[in-house]
């Protein structure tokens, strides 16, 4: 399958075709789209974190002029009890709906709870205001050990643990329990020499995509919905909106339009289906918008997690059992990613006995959202520390022993599936031999850590069609939003199938009418997958293209080859014509030439990395300083390297920002105290060092050219890194996340 | 509502009229009243840097100043900056540098990295940083953004 080969296109940096539009700010995003007579709408939201909706009165706000419409969960079809099957796993359709908007309860601080359209968005905002909600408080549940006991508050009267098949028969927080059994853990913990178990706790962060969600809908007099939108899935947002509004997918088309970051939090819908109401009681287009602090209490946060982890191992540092307790924060409504972060947790290495227990929690915060990795940085932190201090307890470099105990193809995970050919191991001697592990690191206060981390990826499926230009140009039609290049990684693999340079290749992103069904840009699937499917629309064009050669020459297409953008026969005549020359005369051979590619591969390739962060503590302030930070990571096959690079740098540095400042601030109310980008602090670049990103290629057997998934793995590392660095530069072990300043001086017992 | 204000001024070197609110910041009066939308809001007060424009020789956040204030001034915005026939050399080191990916933030970075390079051509990579850090970016780690601003410095 594999094919191994020197290339001419991949590998190379062409200039990212959506470049101009985008340095020239030309590129329309979700909030830049206009359109005649424009509504804009609004969403209140609810200022107390659990409450009873008593009553909802709109009449006051009806009543303003510049009003054309008010909708509140009443308009929402009703969902009874139904299961939706969005693709990615069947979710309760009451909780996507009472999400949208709520019904009976408010279960956040931030909770959507009506929403305005008028002529302007200020009178909408003021509208807002105008609409009045009778509220019975109740106390909130903020954490998930606290939302774990027996006689905290519940969320959901209805919700009933499942755990191992089994559903309890009393109500609980807890919406489900999972576990995953390798071996015998009772007696691999017995072999061992040593064994460290440790408590970690994480923070509730934001995905922090710069751009807020965005929607604007429009219905047509037939009954045609149209939506437009930053998402990073046309047709999950076309599934979504379909489920929550009981309307067929056919009346549905979605136009995807520039996305502005998504990581994850752009895929669950919010405000798109809103519009949709909207747009349906106005008859107008309706554009709604979500400002910075909505995004923050109405949107995807990843969860906060409680970690326990157990590992042991022989004084040679081989590890003989590791043990996992993992509960996941899940928001408001069922949906943690603790199945993903029970997958990764000791993915890395080779461990005979191995029990993962996880839970999944509700708690009052907003419904959790994937984020870069879901769940896999919460477990990381937890498992790379506690393989640090037994590193370190047992006197051995932390990079040797992950090459002791590395993962390679053939061992299993502890949740199943056998690692196909791996590149962990790769990643590692990297590390060790990059300049950056033997550098002097001596200075007071100043430390150094490694740590490792995994992540899968996905498949799923996806659509390219090309349709070949006179001029030996191809046009490239997809169906994958670029949030980060994929554009120009997806056109390179065609452009290689066929010969021709990456800027041959004209690549546009469609609605949901015009191309065959796409999954999400996530699960770092897109250079992999639809770059998959381009390879197959490639070979379908080169197919035909053979055939329209033969037919040229009057051979037979058996003796056409194609090599390096040449059409030549063989056995007999000698002709040859370039795949350019024979773009121009499709006419007279046969019409136009369009090609297809659909994929729903199975062989993504899972994605190792390991980081190796400086750092400097300042002991009067706790201060965490960056010096330097190096990020190894197996690609499989870079594509196009400056946007494996910069997929590297951006996710170590979300990973930073995690580790040291980033957390929601919750009052005992349960309302969150830091929801702008003032006081909840991401990185700036003052905060940064460069970033050096050292790209591994062991490729990827399930992708012609080796493709492995690069978005997700390089967020998983930095928060272990960085802690285990600390613990170098001033003897403190930090199990709690952030470690920001008034934890580490804690940690110091200095306050 | 508020009666809206006649107001002249000067984007991107034409003489321009609207009416606004006097609620209106100039980033709405861009986007919203004249459809020049590479100007970007990300959080509406201040803290992100996507709405960068250059007042009167001045950086500042669009969403923090008043339509109003700027009559008799001059904006230069993102759409300002290319000839029509080349780019500006900040943005072609963008391009070369692939220092943007979802590109939400890019026309507030390349503004930004404008009115320093007007002051200081040859910056060093702190004073980069240190001038850059009003704008967040969340997709590139910041460092091929710092890079191209290098870059910039350094062909001019």
């Amino acid at each position: 399958m594999l094919e191994n080969k020197d290339y001419k296109v991949i590998g190379t940096r062409p200039i990212r075709h959506d470049g101009v539009d985008k340095v020239t700010g030309r590129a329309l995003y979700g909030a830049d789209f206009h359109a005649a007579g424009l509504l804009h709408g609004r969403v209140l939201r609810s200022p107390h974190a659990h409450a009873k909706i008593i009553a909802i009165d709109t009449s006051r706000a009806e009543a303003l002029p510049g009003v054309k419409a008010v909708v509140t969960a009443k308009d929402l079809p009703d969902a009874g009890d139904k299961v939706a099957d969005l693709g990615e796993g069947a979710v309760n359709l009451k909780h996507l709906c009472d999400n949208i908007l709520a019904s009976d309860k408010v279960l956040y601080k931030g909770h959507a709870v009506a929403a305005v359209a008028a002529t302007n968005p200020h009178v909408a905002e003021e509208a807002c205001t105008l609409i009045d909600v009778e509220y019975e408080v109740l106390p909130p549940v903020l954490e998930v050990r606290q939302a774990m006991e027996p006689d905290a508050p519940l969320l959901h009267e209805h919700l009933r643990t499942t755990s191992l098949g089994e559903t309890a028969a009393e109500p609980s927080n807890v919406a489900s329990h999972i576990q995953h059994k390798l071996g015998d853990p009772e007696k691999g913990f017995a072999a061992a020499d040593i064994i460290i178990e440790r408590e970690f706790v994480t923070g509730t962060v934001h995905q922090g995509y710069i751009e807020p969600h965005n929607a604007t809908a429009h219905y047509n007099a037939d009954g045609q919905l149209t939506i437009w939108c930053s998402t990073q899935g046309a047709f999950t947002v076309r599934e979504q909106v379909a489920e929550i509004l009981q309307y067929p997918v056919s009346k549905i088309k979605v136009v995807p339009m520039e996305i502005g970051g998504g990581f994850g939090g752009k895929i669950s819908v919010y405000i798109k289906p809103v519009a949709a109401m909207l747009a349906k009681k106005t008859g107008k287009p309706v554009k709604v918008l979500m400002n910075r602090a909505g995004v923050f209490e109405g949107t995807g946060p990843t969860p906060a997690s409680f970690i326990r982890v157990k590992m042991g191992a022989t004084k040679e540092g081989q590890l003989t059992a590791a043990q996992g307790y993992l509960a996941f924060e899940a928001g408001a409504y069922p949906g943690s990613p603790v199945g993903p972060g029970a997958m990764c947790i000791f993915a890395p290495y080779s461990i005979e006995n191995v029990i993962i227990d996880g839970y999944d929690v509700v708690v009052n915060k907003p419904k959790t959202a994937p984020y870069r990795a879901p769940g896999a940085p919460n477990v990381a932190f937890g498992s790379e520390t506690v393989l640090d201090e037994i590193a370190e307890k047992l006197g051995i470099d932390p990079l040797e022993i992950r090459l002791l105990n590395g993962a390679k193809a053939g061992d299993r995970r502890a949740d199943g599936p056998v690692h196909p050919r791996i590149g962990f191991i790769e990643t590692v001697e990297a590390a060790k031999a990059h300049p950056h592990y033997t550098a002097p690191n001596g200075k007071k206060h100043h430390g150094r850590g490694v740590a490792s981390g995994y992540w899968f990826n996905i498949g799923l499926e996806s659509s390219v069609t090309i349709n070949v230009n006179s001029d030996g140009t191809i046009n490239l039609i997809e169906g994958s939003t670029d949030i980060g290049g994929t554009r120009a990684s997806i056109a390179m693999q065609a452009a290689e199938v066929l010969g021709i340079p990456a800027e041959s290749v004209n690549p546009s992103v469609v609605d949901t009418n015009s191309v065959g069904y796409t999954a999400v840009t996530g699960g770092s699937r897109t250079t992999y997958a639809t770059g998959y499917a381009a390879y197959e629309a490639a070979q379908d064009v080169k197919q035909q293209m053979i055939a329209r050669a033969a037919k040229l020459w009057e051979v037979d297409e058996a003796n056409v080859q194609f090599a390096d953008g040449e059409f030549s026969s063989i056995n007999g005549k000698e002709e040859q014509i370039s795949f350019r020359d024979l773009c121009a005369r499709l006419g007279e051979t046969g019409g136009p030439v369009v090609g297809s590619g659909t994929v729903n591969p199975g062989g993504a390739g899972g994605a190792y990395a390991t980081h190796v962060v400086d750092v400097a503590v300042d002991e009067e302030t706790g201060k965490v300083d960056i010096l330097r930070y190096t990020a190894v990571q197996d690609a499989g096959r870079a594509i196009h390297p400056s946007y494996v690079e910069g997929q590297i740098q951006g996710g170590a540095v979300q990973g930073i920002g995690w580790a040291l400042n980033e957390e929601y601030i919750y009052n005992a109310e349960g309302e969150m105290t830091n929801a702008s980008f003032l006081d909840y602090r991401m990185p700036t670049c003052l905060d940064l060092p460069m970033i050096d990103a050292v790209i591994v290629e062991v490729p990827n057997p399930g992708h012609p050219y080796g493709v492995r998934g690069v978005g997700e793995v390089p967020i998983v590392p930095p928060m272990a890194a960085i802690a285990n660095a600390i613990y170098d530069a001033i003897g403190v072990r930090m199990r709690e996340l952030p470690m920001s300043p008034d934890r580490v001086l804690k940690a110091l017992g200095k306050i | 509502m508020a009666r809206k204000s006649h107001v002249q001024t000067t984007i991107n070197g034409e003489t321009v009229e609207f009416l606004c609110e006097p609620r209106q910041s100039l980033l709405e009066v861009l986007r919203d009243e004249l459809h020049l939308t590479g100007a970007k809001e990300g959080c509406n007060n201040g803290n992100c840097g996507a709405c960068s424009v250059i007042l009167d020789g001045r950086l500042v956040n669009s969403c923090l100043v008043l339509g109003v204030e700027t009559e008799g001034k001059s904006v230069e915005t993102i759409e300002g900056l290319a000839a029509p026939d080349k780019l500006h050399p900040i943005q072609d080191a963008f391009l070369e540098n692939a220092a943007l990916q979802c590109g939400i933030c890019t026309p507030g970075f390349i503004m930004s990295a404008k009115a320093l390079l007007d002051q200081n051509p040859n910056p060093t990579e702190h004073e980069v940083r240190y001038w850059l850090a009003g704008n967040l970016c969340r997709c590139t780690g910041y460092d091929k953004i710092v890079r191209a601003v290098l870059d910039a410095a350094a062909a001019d």
